[in-house]
């Protein structure tokens, strides 16, 4: 089937509309330039399932799971779900492990990078330089052959499981049990306290998915195409992004512009870019930013759903052993666990190179 | 005909793969089999950018694309 989406002006329409509903999530509820967040919103999700202890930042986001299944849907209604595993998985873990480690040191996914520059956060600067730096080395790599194998065709309910864990955890949000030991943990106070009603937050996912299956849409493809091809498709939907959110800051009274105390974020130029070098280059050795790992699940692609296990639990372990920064700065081990995850990621860059031919 | 196996590879492999086929020919024409639609719409958009003609065809469970120039 041919597919309408795959033009610049499409990417860029599907651009705007994510910043407008991302705008639109905040100015209902969600945490400020953090209408959507796929690191923020998994390390939520992490802390809900009580894979941390940071009470501030417990919530299983319905932006997430609506990702994953609008995804899936458009996948299956287009004739492009396509169950497939088996490309290095341990090593997709590892790369979601460190993304997720090198994005909470920054305080935001590449999403938020661009929804922290839209909203007037100037520290947002660094941390797009860090990302661009991270994904030109990833390029360098994937220009001397880096890559982890093929995957292969599998079974239909391999390719679901991410989804229906999805579903799993929208039944657990609507249902809210509460069991003796607490969980599942909703913040009280905090980022993870603030956000837009089920509803609505569910939905914007769900068409965001759909969208972002169709177009392909992809924060660190877009840099790379760029940098390796020069096209500037994706590129066209993240200037689409930016400047839809920026639009409806202004619209909704949420653009501020200063040098300081800006809401989930440290003004530490030098961690916010190298936490962003380490997250571009898992990301790009991964073959996509996190949004579209999510995407990718939804086509019933298990790598990428190993990948988002990995983001899991590097947000868990961030928030556990002090590697996640704050808004008073970084942590206890963010100098320790951003220097293991370049070397781990330049390790696995180096090592896992052959021609494919 | 030549033929290009993308098959299983992760983004931007299947572009990586098709540029290096394109900067070492002129002209000519060659096969590259991919299984997403995303790797079709990319070699697509690559191929278009640098002059190749496109055609595509399913074959089984794979996207087949031609590129003629």
């Amino acid at each position: 089937m041919k597919n309408l989406f795959t033009t610049k002006k499409a990417i860029f329409a599907v651009g705007l509309v994510i910043g407008l509903i991302a705008a639109f999530l905040q100015f209902n509820g969600n945490p400020a330039n953090m209408g959507v967040c796929v690191a923020c919103f998994c390390r939520d999700i992490a802390g809900a399932l009580g894979l941390h202890r940071a009470d501030v930042v417990q919530y299983l986001r319905p932006e997430i799971i609506g990702f994953v299944l609008g995804s899936l849907l458009s996948a299956v209604a287009f004739k492009e779900f396509k169950p497939r595993a088996g490309s290095a998985p341990v090593v997709r873990f590892v790369l979601g492990f460190f993304a997720a480690i090198g994005a909470l040191v920054f305080l935001g996914c590449p999403w938020r990078a661009l929804l922290r520059l839209a909203g007037g956060d100037p520290n947002a600067i660094a941390g797009i330089a860090g990302l661009v730096a991270g994904i030109w080395i990833g390029i360098l790599f994937l220009k001397a052959g880096f890559n982890l194998g093929r995957s292969q065709n599998t079974y239909t309910a391999a390719g679901l499981i991410l989804p229906v864990i999805m579903a799993g955890l929208l039944i657990l949000l609507l249902a809210r049990p509460q069991l003796s030991t607490g969980a599942p943990f909703f913040s009280v106070k905090g980022p993870g306290s603030m956000h837009a009603p089920v509803i609505w937050s569910l939905l914007a996912g769900l068409v965001i998915g759909i969208l972002a299956q169709r177009t392909r849409f992809c924060t660190i493809g877009a840099v790379r195409d760029v940098i390796l091809v020069r096209d500037f498709y994706l590129m066209a939907g993240v200037l689409g992004l930016v400047l839809g959110a920026f639009a409806a800051n202004l619209f909704f009274g949420q653009f501020h512009p200063t040098l300081d105390v800006q809401p989930i974020a440290h003004t530490n130029t030098f961690w916010n870019f190298t936490g962003m070098v380490l997250a571009g280059l898992a990301f790009t050795l991964a073959g996509g930013c996190p949004g579209r790992q999510l995407f990718m699940s939804g086509e019933g692609d298990g790598d990428a759903a190993v990948f988002v296990f990995g983001l899991l639990l590097g947000a868990a372990f961030a928030h556990n052993f002090g590697v996640a920064a704050s808004p008073k700065g970084i942590g206890e081990w963010t100098p320790l666990f951003v220097t293991i995850g370049l070397a781990s990621c330049i390790t696995i860059g180096l090592t896992m190179i052959k021609k494919i031919g | 005909m030549e033929r290009i196996d993308a098959r299983g590879l992760s983004c931007p492999q299947p572009v990586v793969l098709t540029k290096s086929f394109i900067d070492k020919t002129d002209s000519g024409e060659f096969e590259i089999i991919v299984d997403t639609g995303t790797a079709r719409d990319n070699i697509s958009r690559l191929a278009g950018n640098c002059g190749w003609a496109v055609a595509v065809r399913t074959e089984s469970d794979d996207i087949v694309l031609t590129l003629i120039k």
